[in-house]
Formats: structure tokens, sequence, C-alpha cells
């Protein structure tokens, strides 16, 4: 064995978690962070401080993701402040959470906002507020903030050893299969275009405005992989794409995920109403959507409690007890609230929630796709080999990664300097228990030997040029919208529980919705807020959209 | 240079040639002893030139294609390979020996005299063809060089013994061709040049062609007529030999068309400044941005049409520029009190503030205490600034890639917006609106999308060819632009008699509808491209 391939051999086996006595070459420096990692493990495993002093408050929103933020906001937006905001890990935005260094800040997790739909018309509320939409956010194509979107060029693939400028592997494919992409391409624009006999969109986003049609909920019934047998779909480009899509919403691989989310995927946005040239726009910043969490926290003047573990929640008649474990101060408070809003991943209630037995079955039975980030600091930019030049997002086809996007694409300089890339890499081939087990026992070498060799394919030089890597793990990262979540009993379970006369815990959260989307999850938090509002007799025009 | 033992004519061969030549003219020969040695100095000449030739070559052409060692051994090997055919060759010639002699000397003078400026030439105007032309002199001279010592020696063979001659011969052979090889790095090449040292060889090829009729012409029967051959081809040796300077500067000029006097490469950019004559052009990544010979032309209309209709402006911006000729062109107007430069490149605003022959170019305007040079990237320094302008020169290159077309949206021209002063005005360098149509339409459009009134006008800067300009005023602004009644500064070509022309646009200019240019499109970038792809520039 020469010394090339017993590098190779011994990164492998690091990567796989074996390597003991791997002597790869030292890894670059940097971090590994775990989400949840230590307070999660207390209320698994018990041995909190019983509660002590009894704290009342007006509402309390549990999670400071984007969700929580959503609800703070359009409780402040009405005027009403007295709310406490308590968030489990140290510090707020949940997967809108960011890094930042010398260099750049950049993404820990969800990285742009896609132009927002008439439907998501809180969501143009909320970035109007915060200065990345100008005028009318009620406007049928508004306008946005050009330093928000993105910039030319948004994307490119890496296939066959060439970057192409798009996301579609169809260069050098047959002409069946070329006849295939086009069929498919027209049925999801049928979709685009599709209402249900109750009038509604069939897809639409935030997703509860979307037809009720068993013609097309019926779609959740079946995983998106059977739905593209079903409709004799058969050629690798189109299953490459469609596959792309789950993994990089949901984080899951096609055979798990239900075929309406699947096609949500490509049918729930149409650009009629975007403006010139802003067709596919998104919104993006170096620091990801964490710039929407920063400006929010800057204008709300709120504060947020960190490292604050819900581990009990008893609704009461007149009011909600919830035994919160204060990690910082090392002690456990009984807050009743008036009203609560819970806006963290729901299988967390189901655990916390005393009582109330079957709205905890309903709320546990949804399992979250694990995902790691890597944030790749590079002396200089990738060079620029085999065609396209660098894009915001580069995807690599034949790769379990999603590719990397580059912090510093949205920058102005005209020379090219040092920069980061972000790498996403959803754990879709294994099961989410399975990927869990593999966050917690990795070591970050094995996550940055990963990376680089994934992002080695493109550019043999990428080790030479990094000097740090921080990886960053997320093992609920995103819910699995496996068949029948969505359109299903569950969500149908706690949906009436929010509807329900006299509740005082509200579900927000993109749980609530099954989708983890910026749409999904400030339209929840909204809505929640909003009830919050209407129980407290404050006076408010909704932000939320009302079919006309 | 050697003759291979082994291809010498076998001793006891007969001439009869040469026998036929002595026996029928039966002439008085020269005396022995003197003929004999004027013979073995004429090999040390012969075995100079055939050297000098092989040099010649393999150093034109590592000088015109790189890679000395392949090329000096495909010369040589091809070389000894055409001299051991052309001393097999020499068994076929079989009479006249001393007439056939003569003219192998004067084809060698010839071809190998001519050798080097044939190279240059060829490599100069044929490009491709180069190889075929070399390795034809190179196989030509060769043969004859190969020719010649065998026919030496026969002449020779009747005046010494075969162990005398094969020895003498070739020691005058292996002399001068030390003598040359030290000669030809020493002196020869770096003080005569190439083609130069060509046509000087050749001249004595041709010269001991002429003491050879000399020497012989009692047993020649035309020696008159073989004479006068030989003073020909000395005629035209010499010609070249004078003119050789011409020679070398007609072929290297259409080399290299210019000398480079200074290369640098910054974190930015490759800095190139060559001058042809009075000619100083400044190329930055291989692209001229300006030749002294027309710059004036080029600045002039940046910068005079706008500012010499705002004797208010007090503070001026100029973004990109870093060479200060616009500079230069601003500081003609008095009531200008400071000129704030941003250029990305500080090697490039130090070369023009330092080099002599640059400083009188732009009549050192950047050393001038109203100008402040900052080295910034204009987007993000235009951001950061809070400073106001009553005037601003954008001079940035043409929007070849994205990171420049950044410079031509829509959100940079908002910045600029911000930093105008109430009434203030900016001028751009817009690209060819001939060349590059859409492109210089696509900046008018995305300067109106950006709250902007403008006004396009072009000249011709023959080094560019034809240039636009767009001279800009605020929407909500105080004013309109129209162009100045006249210039009250010094100009060598601004007037106001050009303004019909200025501002008008051709058929073959005129608007064409684009689309606006933004971060989020780079629409310009494309229409750049394509146009100067197409364009073939």
């Amino acid at each position: 064995m020469d010394r090339r391939s017993f590098l190779a051999v011994s990164a492998a086996l690091a990567a796989s978690g074996c390597g003991r006595t791997a002597k790869s070459p030292a890894p670059p420096p940097g971090t590994l962070t775990h989400t949840g990692h230590e307070l999660g493990h207390r209320l698994r495993d018990g041995g909190l401080p019983p509660a002590g002093e009894t704290l009342k408050r007006k509402v309390v929103i549990v999670g400071a993701g984007m969700s929580g933020l959503s609800a703070a906001w359009r409780l402040q937006r009405a005027g009403f402040t007295d709310f406490e905001l308590l968030e489990l890990e140290s510090s707020a935005g949940g997967n809108s959470r960011w890094g930042q260094n010398a260099v750049s800040a950049f993404p820990l997790g969800a990285h742009y906002i896609p132009l927002p739909t008439p439907e998501a018309r809180a969501a143009r509320h909320l970035l109007a507020d915060i200065g990345v939409l100008h005028g009318n956010p009620d406007a049928k194509s508004p306008k946005y903030e050009e330093r928000a979107l993105v910039q030319a060029p948004q994307e490119r693939l890496y296939r066959n050893g060439q970057w192409v400028d798009n996301l579609n592997p169809t260069e050098g494919i047959s002409a069946e299969d070329r006849d295939e992409w086009q069929r498919f391409a027209a049925r999801m624009r049928a979709f685009q275009a599709a209402r249900g006999r109750d009038g509604r969109r069939a897809f639409a986003i935030p997703l509860a405005h979307s037809s009720r049609d068993p013609e097309f909920v019926n779609l959740d019934r079946i995983t998106m992989a059977a739905w593209l047998e079903a409709e004799a779909f058969t050629s690798e480009a189109v299953h490459w794409l469609v596959n792309y899509a789950t993994r990089d919403d949901y984080g899951c691989d096609y055979r798990s995920v239900s075929a309406w989310a699947g096609i949500h995927y490509f049918a729930c946005r149409d650009s009629a109403f975007s403006q010139e040239g802003d067709h596919d726009a998104v919104l993006t910043w170096p620091a990801g959507n964490g710039h929407v969490v920063r400006k929010l926290l800057e204008r709300g003047r709120f504060t947020v409690r960190p490292r604050a573990l819900v581990f009990r929640i008893e609704p009461r008649a007149k009011d909600v007890a919830l035994g919160v474990f204060l990690a910082d101060e090392a002690r456990s408070v009984t807050v009743v609230a008036d009203e609560v809003i819970w806006a963290a991943p729901f299988a967390f209630a189901a655990r916390a929630l005393a009582g109330e037995s079957d709205l905890a079955a309903a709320l546990k039975a949804r399992d979250y796709a694990p995902w790691i980030t890597a944030n790749l600091t590079l002396s200089e930019p990738p060079y620029a080999h085999h065609g396209a030049p660098l894009a915001w997002d580069n995807v690599i086809h034949d790769s379990a990664s999603l590719g990397y996007v580059v912090a510093t694409h949205q920058g102005v300089a005209t020379l090219p300097g040092p920069t980061v890339l972000t790498w996403y890499f959803p754990l879709a081939a294994i099961a989410p228990r399975e990927g869990r087990r593999k966050l917690m026992n990795l070591r970050r070498e094995a996550w940055v030997e990963t990376a680089l060799r994934d992002i080695e394919k493109p550019h043999p030089e990428i080790r030479a040029i990094t000097r740090e890597v921080d990886v960053f793990a997320n093992g609920h990262a995103m819910v699995v919208p496996r068949p029948g979540l969505i359109w299903g009993p569950e969500q149908a379970r706690v949906q009436a529980w929010n509807a329900a006369r006299g509740t005082r815990l509200h579900f927000a959260h993109a749980d609530a919705s099954g989708l983890s989307l910026f749409e999904e999850a400030n339209d929840r938090g909204v809505a929640a807020a909003e009830a919050v509002l209407a129980k407290l007799g404050v006076k408010s025009d909704t932000l939320r959209y009302r079919r006309a | 240079m050697s003759t291979p033992a082994d291809q010498l004519p076998p001793a006891a061969e007969s001439s009869p040639t040469h026998q036929q030549e002595v026996t029928l003219r039966n002439p008085p020969l020269p005396s022995g002893e003197v003929l004999t040695r004027a013979l073995l100095a004429s090999v040390f000449v012969i075995a100079a030139c055939g050297l000098v030739y092989e040099l010649i070559a393999a150093a034109a052409s590592t000088y015109l294609l790189g890679d000395s060692v392949t090329q000096f051994s495909l010369v040589i090997g091809v070389y000894l390979a055409s001299m051991g055919i052309g001393s097999y060759l020499s068994q076929y010639v079989t009479d006249k020996i001393v007439t056939r002699f003569v003219d192998i000397e004067l084809l060698i003078a010839l071809v190998g005299g001519f050798s080097a400026a044939i190279m240059f030439f060829t490599f100069a105007y044929a490009g491709p063809g180069f190889r075929v032309v070399l390795y034809l002199l190179v196989v030509l001279v060769g043969i004859f060089v190969g020719l010649e010592i065998p026919l030496v020696m026969r002449i020779l063979k009747e005046r010494l013994g075969f162990k005398d001659l094969v020895a003498q011969v070739l020691s005058f052979d292996y002399i001068g061709a030390l003598g040359v090889s030290i000669a030809f790095p020493l002196f020869l090449a770096p003080r005569l040049g190439l083609i130069r040292t060509a046509f000087l060889f050749g001249f004595m090829n041709a010269a001991i062609a002429l003491w050879a009729v000399w020497l012989f012409r009692d047993r020649l029967k035309n020696a008159f007529a073989m004479g006068v051959k030989c003073v020909v081809v000395l005629a035209m040796l010499a010609a070249g030999f004078i003119w050789s300077d011409e020679l070398t500067r007609m072929s290297e000029d259409q080399l290299y068309s210019d000398q480079i006097v200074h290369a640098e490469s910054s974190r930015a950019q490759r800095i190139v400044i060559t001058r042809w004559r009075d000619d100083l052009r400044l190329h930055l990544n291989g692209n001229l941005q300006f030749s002294s010979m027309d710059e004036y032309r080029y600045h002039e209309a940046l910068v005079h049409p706008v500012l010499a209709t705002l004797p208010g402006a007090r503070r001026v911006l100029v973004l990109g520029g870093g060479d200060g000729m616009a500079v230069r062109e601003i500081l003609k107007y008095p009531q200008v009190e400071s000129v704030t430069l941003v250029d990305l490149d500080p090697a490039m605003t130090k070369l023009f503030s330092s080099a002599e022959q640059l400083r009188k170019l732009n009549a050192d305007a950047l050393n001038s205490p109203k100008v402040k040079v900052e080295n910034a990237d204009a987007f993000v320094w235009l951001e950061q600034s809070r400073e106001f302008f009553d005037f601003v020169v954008i001079d940035f290159p043409d929007p070849s890639n994205h990171s420049l077309g950044k410079l031509y949206t829509t959100a940079f021209y908002s910045l600029l917006k911000r930093r105008m002063a109430e009434g203030g005005m900016a001028v751009i360098q817009s690209t060819s609106p001939l060349y590059a149509r859409k492109s210089f339409w696509c900046v008018v459009t995305t300067l109106e999308e950006s709250g902007f009134n403008p006004t396009p006008y072009h000249t011709l800067v023959p080094s560019f060819g034809e240039w636009g300009f767009i001279a800009i005023t605020k929407k909500d602004g105080p004013r309109e632009y129209s162009p100045p009644a006249a210039y009250t500064v010094p100009t060598r070509f601004m007037d106001a008699k050009l303004h019909p022309a200025l501002f008008t646009f051709p058929k073959d200019m005129e608007r064409v509808p684009t689309v606006v240019n933004r971060l989020n499109n780079q629409a310009l970038v494309q229409y750049f491209e394509g146009e100067w792809r197409r364009g073939g520039s």
C-alpha cells in the first residue's frame, strides 16, 4: 500500500468513525457545536432541580427561532410588550442561527428566503419592517432591497467534471430523457397553476392556504418516489432533481417524503408576482437568515432568555404553568402565564406535556432530519476551473451533500479575497435516529474530512486554502414531511387544539405545517400571536393573508 | 565544425575531375606552400561559418519559440544529419571541383548569410510556417557545409599525404569551430545580433569563394564570370549587414509592436506600460487603458463637457482613473478646491505619482496638494463615505466580469446619488456605443432607473475607437445638463464646435432597448461579453 492510498483509506476510516490510529495530515482547526446537546439530554434523563420560585407572566413564547421571533414581532407591532421569550440554546435564531469570524458572517442553517407569495403576507410585512421590502407589502410584486436579492450568478451544478450555470443535470442526456424532463416540468407548471374545487391554489405557501380538494391532498398518502414511479418518470435527471429538492428543503430522501410535500417544492411559488428579472430570485445575506433574526432582535429590543429548558407544561383553566430550568442560574422556576406560545419542535412539547395524552401523542408523531453544516474559512476563493464561474449556490451532482454557498457572494468588493463556504450535508440516506447517533458519536475531524473530500471533487486545491472548519451538528433540524403528516390526523388534532375556544397554549412553529420553511414558521408564529392578541383584547388588523 | 572521419572520401579514390582540370589546362599553380596554407586558412573560416549558422538557427529558434534544450538539440541534430547527407552527396561531384566549391561557398554565403533575417521575418509574418522555414534553412546549410569540407580535402589531396590531410584539415576545422563558439555568445550574439552576425559570416564565405577564384584563376575556364558572381553575392551580403538594424526593427516591430518599459503584477492586476517611439501605453490585464498619442481626447471628453458647466464645483471625486489623467484635466479649473481619487490599486497610483515620464504625462497631478489619493474599493468606499461632491468622474474598466459589472448596477448608482451634492453632476465612461451598443445603452437605462437624467455623448479616440460617456444630473435635482457655450481652460481637443457631433448618435449607435443592470441579473456583463466576443477585439 503506498502512502497515498493509505491516507485515503485512513481518512475513510476516520470518516466512518472507526479510525483510531489513522495518521492523516492534521485537519484545519475549528469548532464542533451541537444543538441542544447538554440540556436536551437533561430533559430526557431527568435529574433537574425542583422548581422553587413562581413567576407570573402575561405571555410566554417558548422558542426564539423564526416562529417565536415572528410571534414576538407581531405582539410588539400591536403594541403589546409584556412577554417573556425563552430559548433552549445559548443564542436566538433556531435554524436561522449564524456565525461570524474575521472574514465574514456565515449561516449555520437556513440561508435564504424565496420572494414571498401574496399568501405569505405576514412574511412580506416582516421584511418591510426590517427594510428588505420597499413600498407596499401588499402590492402584487413589491420592490425588494437590491442588496438583499441574490446577486448573479446565482447557482451552478458540478456534473461530469464541469460546472454548468443552473441546477439542471440535462447536458448530454438522451432524447427520451429530455422529453421526460420536459414532461416533468410541464406537470409541475400544471400543479403551480392548479386550483382545487374549493377555489384555492392546489399548493400554496403557507400551506394552510392550499386547497383541501382530495385530488391534491391525497398525494400526501404516498411518497414522492412512489408518485414518480406511478407517473412513469424513470430518468436519472428527473430523479436526481427531485431528490435534490427534498434533501434541500426537507433534509430527507424522496423515498421518505410525501408526494404532496415533494410537489409543493416545485409548485408553491409562481413568478408572476416578482419584478422584472426577479423570477426565481431569493433574498440572502452573508449570515443567511440570521440577518432577519439580528434585525428582529435589534428592532424589537426584547430580550431572549437563553439556556432555558421547559420541562413541564400544564394547561390549566385560567392559565398555563411551565416548569423551566434556567441553566445559567442552575435552578428551576415555575412560570405561570396567561397565554403560552409554543414555538419549539412539537416533539419536545410532547415530553413535557402534563395530561392531554392524545394531544401529546399527536405532537409526538413526527420525526426530525439531522443535518451537518460545515463552515470552511478560506484564504482565497476556490479557483474558477472547468466551466461556469463561482456562484452563490454551488451544487455537486454526485454527492450526498447539497454543495456549498458562498458567504461573501453578496459583497460588493471588486477584488476576490478570503471567504467562507457553508457546506450543507443532510443525513438523508439513513434513518433520522441513526443519523443523530452519528452526530453524537463522530468527532469534528471526521466531518471535516467528509466535507473536504466532497468539495475536493470540483476543487482539488481546497485543503491548501482551508484555514478553519467550524462544524455545526443539528440533530433535530427539520420536521420530516413523511406521508400522512401534513394532511393527516395528528396535524388535525393540533389545529383543533389551537382553534378550540379558551385554549391558552398555542402551538406555533413550522411543525404545525409539517414543512420546515421560513414562510410556515412565520405564518404559524403570527397566527399564534394574533390569537393571543384577540384573547387579551388588543385590537389589531390581521397581517395574515385573507382570501378576497 | 568537425567532419566525421568516416565520411571522408577514400584516400585511394582517384579524382578524375581534378585531374581533368589539371591536365586540360595544365596551368602554373601558385607556389605549393602558399596555396596549401591559404586553403587550410579557408578551412578555418569555413568551419567557423558552418558552426555559426547552426548556432544562429538554434539561438533564433530558442529566442522565438523558447525551450532552449529542445531547440538546440533539434537544430544540432538536424544540422549534423544534413551535413552527413552533404558529405555523402559529395561523391557525386565528379568534375570541376573548384568551380563546384566556389558555387557551394556562394550558396552557403547566401542561404547562411540571410538565414537569420529570413527566420525573423517568417516568424513575424508567417507565424506557424516558421518551423518549416527554420528546418529547411538548417537542412540546406547543413547539406552545403557537409559538401564543403570533402571538396576542400579533394582539392588539397594532391598537395598533402592522406595522414597530413586528415590531421591538418580536421584540426583547422576544430579550431575554427572553437573560435566561433567562443566568439558567438561573448561578442557576436550580444554585440552584432543574430541577423548581422549571419550576414558577416555569409560575407566571409563569399570572400573565401572569391579568394578561391583568385587562387585558381588560371585553372578556371570562366574565372571572370565567377569572380563577378562572387562580387554580386558579397555586395548583397554587405548591404544586408549595413541595413540589418532596419531589418531587425522591421521584424521586431511586427513581433512586439511596442517595447515594454514597465511591468508589474499588483494584487489587483497586471500593469504593463509600453512605449513605441513617443507613444506610451498603459495596459491593465492586457487591456489598453490609454495611448499617450490620443489619451487627451479621451480625458478631455470625459471631464470638460460637464465640468465646464460647473463654475461652483469645489469638491470633485474621481473613481478609478489611478493614472491621474482625468485629475490633470480637473485641476485646470481654478474653482476646484479638492480632488479625491479613489483607485483600488496602490501600485497604480504609486507608479503614476513617482515615475518621471508618467508624471510628465499627467502633469504631476497626483502630487498636487489639492489631490487626496485613497486606495480602496470604490463600491465599499462610496458606501462608507459621508462626504458630498459637486462633480464625480467614474472611470472604471469596462464591465468584462461580474466583479466589475457590480460597479455599473442600480445598487452602485443609488449609492452614488447619495454622495452627490445638490446640483452636482457626474460623468461615466461607458464603453463603446459602436462596438458594444447594447452595453452602452444598458448603462443609460440603468442610470435612468437609478433616478438620474442621463445625457449620453461620444467621440472618437483613435486607439480605442468610437467611445461613449454619460453625463448625469439627479432627476429630482435643481438642474438639467446643457453643454457649455465655450471651454475656458486650455484644451487640445474639446471645443464647442464638436458639440453637434458629440451629442448626436448616428444610426449605427442609436439607442436600443435594454434591461436594467442590477446586482441580481448582471445583465450588462452578458451584453458586454456577447458584443465584444462578436466584435472580436
